[in-house]
């Protein structure tokens, strides 16, 4: 007990004065909490952090993603829709086209054909015209000999002498028709 | 065997103060005729055990979402890592010592804090020894970043500072030497050591005053014991301040040096 309180009191003479044991302990006891630390607890916790600082980001990220595919999207459509109005334009603007072109094809057809059926019926009219004007001038020639026979008294079957009378008769009423027509 | 109570009241009627010796209780396993096991090197390792027991348990099952356990710990260990290590060594260099940061931290926050909790009752840090080491490795650490960032070349960036006319050399160089090799560690280890022993005697003699106090016949004397109470409580309150303060100035300072031996070429 004496020896103890000398020990305390030399120690607390120098207050500066270390206790080497004292040094040692906590050295080993700090250098074993550093290697845990360096160990176990700062891995541990960075890793946490940098996990979640990723989730955190890699939610942003995959927001953004997300973000610019809808814009994508968006733009797309209305690209479409655009298209869309300019080829129903044209296609509206081809079948008007068409349409005009059509009714003027139909159109020159069927005047063509009315050209075509006119001139048909004035090309029949002159050919019945022909017809009757030949036939006529032989019954009138045929009426008129036998008329102008009982009316003379003189035969006139000589068809050669009454086929000259007629035909200067008919020349003479042609010329005087010419005459009124002039 | 010794007394472990106070050796304050005797029956001579006069008041002894504690001493030196109030923190130097016997050893718990003695060895040799002065030599042993002693409570500082007990309370140190069970420092290790605490500390080292909590914050595996806090970082044990890593959660993105954290429970109140890892939350607590993420604090703690942030605190060091972002407070001290990234603010103020900053950069791409600061993750290397957030491991010695941290232990340093809260290995002196938890032996000062041993003086504040009933029992205990000795800031081990109180004892010189342990802070000698802790400066000593610092110091050590400090100037080995530096050699090995600026090989001999740092010796000369650590004192002599840029901008400095060439006819104040002859007293900046001097100063400059003596302030960062010979006084940094020394005040690095002392402010710790001495604020812890000054804090734990003044509350010894505080607690020591009232027992003396409180056994006197006179009523007068007797009732100042409240008094000496009241500021008892009060030196205690600012003892646990300075007890945690000193831990994170201890740290900070470590930061500082490592971050003037990191980035010596930029002053």
């Amino acid at each position: 007990m004496h020896q103890l309180m000398v020990q305390a009191a030399t120690e607390s003479a120098n207050p500066l004065a270390p206790n080497w044991w004292e040094v040692l302990v906590t050295a080993v006891g700090f250098a074993i909490l550093l290697f845990i630390a360096v160990k176990y607890v700062v891995p541990a916790f960075e890793k946490t952090f940098a996990a979640r600082a990723e989730a955190i980001e890699g939610g942003i990220a995959k927001a953004e993603k997300a973000q610019a595919e809808a814009s994508a999207a968006l733009e797309e459509y209305k690209q479409q829709l655009v298209d869309a109005r300019t080829e129903a334009n044209r296609i509206r603007e081809e079948a008007r086209a068409e349409g005009a072109q059509i009714l003027a094809e139909l159109k020159e057809r069927a005047a063509a054909e009315a050209a075509r059926l006119t001139e048909q019926a004035h090309v029949q009219i002159e050919a019945e015209r022909q017809h009757a004007l030949v036939s006529l001038r032989s019954e009138v020639g045929s009426m008129a000999t036998t008329l102008a026979g009982r009316i003379v008294g003189e035969a006139l079957d000589d068809d050669a002498r009454a086929s000259r009378v007629v035909d200067r008769f008919l020349a003479d009423l042609e010329a005087q028709n010419a005459g009124a027509a002039k | 065997m010794t007394p472990l109570t106070l050796p304050a009241a005797d029956n001579s009627g006069t008041f002894t103060p504690p001493g030196l010796e109030s923190l130097h209780l016997p050893a718990i396993l003695p060895w040799g005729a002065d030599e042993g096991f002693n409570k500082q090197m007990l309370l140190v390792l069970l420092s290790v055990v605490f500390i080292a027991w909590f914050f595996i348990a806090a970082s044990r099952k890593q959660q993105l979402v954290p429970g109140k356990l890892q939350f607590l710990g993420e604090q703690l260990y942030g605190f060091v890592r972002n407070g001290i290590g990234k603010d103020v060594i900053g950069g791409r260099d600061f993750m290397k010592f957030v491991p010695l940061l941290f232990a340093l931290f809260f290995f002196i926050l938890l032996n000062n804090i041993y003086g504040a909790i009933p029992f205990f009752q000795l800031p081990t840090m109180s004892h010189v020894g342990g802070a000698y080491f802790l400066a000593g490795l610092v110091y050590v650490i400090w100037i080995g970043v530096g050699l090995r960032r600026f090989g001999l070349r740092y010796l000369k960036l650590a004192v002599v500072p840029s901008g400095v006319p060439w006819y104040i050399m002859p007293i900046v160089v001097p100063i400059e030497i003596i302030s960062n090799f010979i006084v940094r560690p020394m005040t690095h280890s002392l402010r710790l050591f001495a604020t812890m022993l000054a804090g734990h005697l003044v509350v010894a003699l505080a607690g020591s005053g009232i027992a003396f106090l409180v056994e006197q016949e006179n009523v007068v004397l007797k009732g100042l014991s409240v008094f000496v109470l009241v500021f008892a409580v009060a030196m205690y309150m600012l003892e646990a301040l300075i007890m945690v303060l000193q831990a994170y100035v201890f740290t900070l300072l470590t930061a500082i040096y490592i971050q003037g031996a990191v980035g010596a070429d930029a002053h």
